[in-house]
């Protein structure tokens, strides 16, 4: 279905996009699904139901009604099957931005998240956080500030947003600058003061022009379990406990032979790329996307690796992907791809792992691709 | 191309690896490769914030790229401050002015009655009294500049201010173009694969033990050659004027 059109706004005359930055689940309602969706500006809230039950063997819903599959397709899924949404919109949208005064985003947004409270939701954009109840739709908290009072004096921007899996108090956020900040909302009504401060060392061997772009953090997603939080920066993956701040526990190297050629994917903005990551269900397994139509896969426990490419020349439906290699250097073999012809406009950004089952969802350009563990 | 690292050449070094290359590819120096960093970032964000709505996000890191580069040229001494005045320190600051970033934070926008499409130009009059660097901002909007020529730049009320930024704008773009050719066109050719080349020649380069001695940050050689020093003076100068006037106005 869709969820947002194209708006206008008239203050600055400047056509919003539809796209959809992201969009979150909420725990399943009376037979009703519900979800968050968003574009740059405004937050919308989707209660999408059954009318029609056709009988196609095709169920909308598991069995004990457990909560769906957090993935763009499955809402694809949905609205092919007769049934119509019903939308509740508010916020944000920019006619309304003098009535929300402060609440109201001029920046995008670039994280929802809803909190365990399953009563509370949060929107950030670049310099704020507010904080919003699914039964008030005119009005929001600020909980996060960071816009100087002089704007000459802003260098850093929050990237990324997610409350704690279960405590409804607590929440990240991420920044430009590579670090994380933990917050607790009983501490303060505006958190302007983290509980917690991750933020890796850097590396003086490594250090560049670009160390500080190639930090920025592009997504941030607790871990199930609520111990571990994982980072994405443009050329690793990093998973962090919540009780060592001043590094990573892990760091997975995800296009390392990218770090060579910064200075040109500066140049054709391909360095400002923001992917996200992912967990899966038993918090074993890392996912995150690259160029080229590429996902990899991190084992936590086993330390192996893979490169899949979602693409559909390159694999029919229902086989079993080969993994992919690429060439770094020397002589490239029969199946591997060199550096140098990686297509830089095919970019995994978006990536989501069932919660309890292996199945995975890659958006890759204008496919949603839907994976699944070979079932034997 | 451009320099992976800070890690700095020494002199001598320098001077050996462009001889044994020489047959191959003149290396551009380590300056002129920062120099074609800080260009090709100032006109990035000269681009940013052509759009109404600029991405914040790649707009700060950029300046923040750009802020790096001029705080390494200030401590090299390339950088010779034009800045007589006894601003000092502060006008390392105001060198890029972070109000470049912001002519999408409408200040005006937030918790003020905006009633309409209709009324805006009798807010933008308003306006005119506060900061007018916001004032600037909000005109640049209204005209959708798209066009990075002078006459796009025209606006309502021509203060003197942004008489002053237009001709700056321009300025930017004559200093571009007067540049020493081989920069502009490393800048603007379309040959990515070149950039590609170099970048894994530098890579290899890296890797040799002749650079590995250097230290990074600490050591500060002299910039070497003096036709780079004064294209940056000249080019830092214009950036100085201009960023000065975006700062007062």
């Amino acid at each position: 279905f869709q969820s947002h059109e194209p708006e206008f706004d008239y203050l600055k005359s400047l056509e919003i996009e539809e796209k959809i930055n992201k969009i979150r689940w909420l725990p399943q309602h009376n037979a009703a699904y519900f979800l968050l969706s968003t574009n740059d500006k405004t937050v919308k809230l989707w209660k999408v139901s059954e009318r029609d039950k056709r009988p196609e063997g095709y169920n909308l819903k598991d069995e004990d009604g457990r909560l769906r599959d957090p993935s763009m397709i499955t809402t694809l899924r949905v609205s092919t099957v007769a049934c119509s949404p019903q939308a509740h919109s508010w916020a944000l949208s920019p006619t309304d931005t003098a009535r929300r005064g402060a609440a109201a985003a001029p920046y995008h947004i670039n994280s929802i998240s809803v909190n365990s409270d399953y009563e509370t939701y949060m929107s950030a954009d670049d310099l704020r956080i507010n904080l919003w109840n699914f039964e008030i739709t005119n009005q929001s908290f600020n909980i996060v500030d960071i816009k100087p009072a002089n704007m000459e004096e802003l260098t850093e921007v929050i990237t990324a947003a997610e409350f704690h899996p279960h405590h409804c108090n607590a929440f990240v956020y991420s920044s430009s600058k590579g670090t994380i900040r933990l917050c607790d909302m009983r501490a303060a009504a505006l958190c302007d003061r983290h509980a917690k401060f991750f933020e890796e060392p850097e590396d003086p061997s490594n250090r560049s022009f670009f160390s500080e772009i190639i930090s920025s953090i592009s997504d941030v997603k607790f871990s199930h379990s609520g111990r571990y939080i994982l980072t994405r920066d443009y050329l690793t993956v990093k998973v962090w406990d919540l009780n060592m701040e001043n590094r990573p526990m892990e760091t997975y190297q995800v296009h390392d032979y990218l770090r060579s050629k910064l200075c040109s994917l500066y140049e054709n903005d391909c360095i400002f790329d923001k992917f996200e990551c992912v967990w899966n269900g038993s918090d074993s397994v890392i996912m995150t996307g690259s160029y080229n139509n590429f996902f990899r896969m991190f084992d936590r426990n086993t330390k192996r690796d893979v490169t899949l490419e979602a693409s559909r020349e390159n694999s029919k439906p229902r086989a079993v992907l080969k993994p992919r290699k690429v060439c770094v250097g020397g002589k490239r073999r029969k199946d591997e791809i060199s550096v140098d012809s990686l297509d830089f406009s095919k970019k995994i950004l978006h990536t989501a792992w069932h919660p309890t089952e292996n199945i995975i969802a890659v958006a890759a350009t204008n496919n949603l691709y839907i994976f699944q563990d070979k079932v034997n | 191309m451009f320099v992976r690292g800070l890690k700095r050449k020494c002199f001598d070094g320098e001077e050996d690896i462009e001889g044994t290359l020489a047959g191959i590819k003149a290396i551009p120096s380590y300056n002129l490769q920062r120099q074609s960093l800080l260009d090709m970032s100032l006109v990035k964000l000269q681009l940013c914030h052509m759009l109404v709505e600029p991405n914040l996000c790649r707009s700060v890191l950029i300046a923040n790229t750009v802020r790096q580069i001029q705080e390494e040229m200030t401590q090299d001494g390339t950088w010779q401050m034009i800045n007589t005045q006894s601003t000092g320190q502060t006008s390392l600051d105001r060198l890029v002015s972070t109000d470049i970033l912001c002519r999408s934070s409408r200040e005006q926008a937030e918790g003020k009655q905006v009633p309409g499409y209709g009324s805006f130009s009798k807010d933008f009059e308003d306006d005119q009294t506060q900061d007018s660097s916001e004032t600037m901002s909000t005109s640049s909007s209204v005209q959708a500049p798209r066009n990075m020529q002078s006459n796009v730049w025209e606006m309502e009320n021509p203060q003197e201010s942004r008489g002053n930024f237009q001709k700056s704008l321009d300025q930017i773009f004559e200093t571009l173009e007067n540049k020493s050719p081989n920069s502009v066109e490393d800048l603007f050719s379309e040959v990515d694969n070149s950039y590609y080349d170099l970048d894994t020649m530098l890579t290899g380069m890296m890797s040799n033990t002749k650079m590995g001695h250097c230290d990074g940050l600490e050591t500060f050689s002299s910039p070497t050659t003096a036709t780079s020093n004064s294209n940056c003076k000249s080019d830092l100068n214009e950036l100085d004027h201009i960023v000065e006037i975006l700062v007062e106005s």
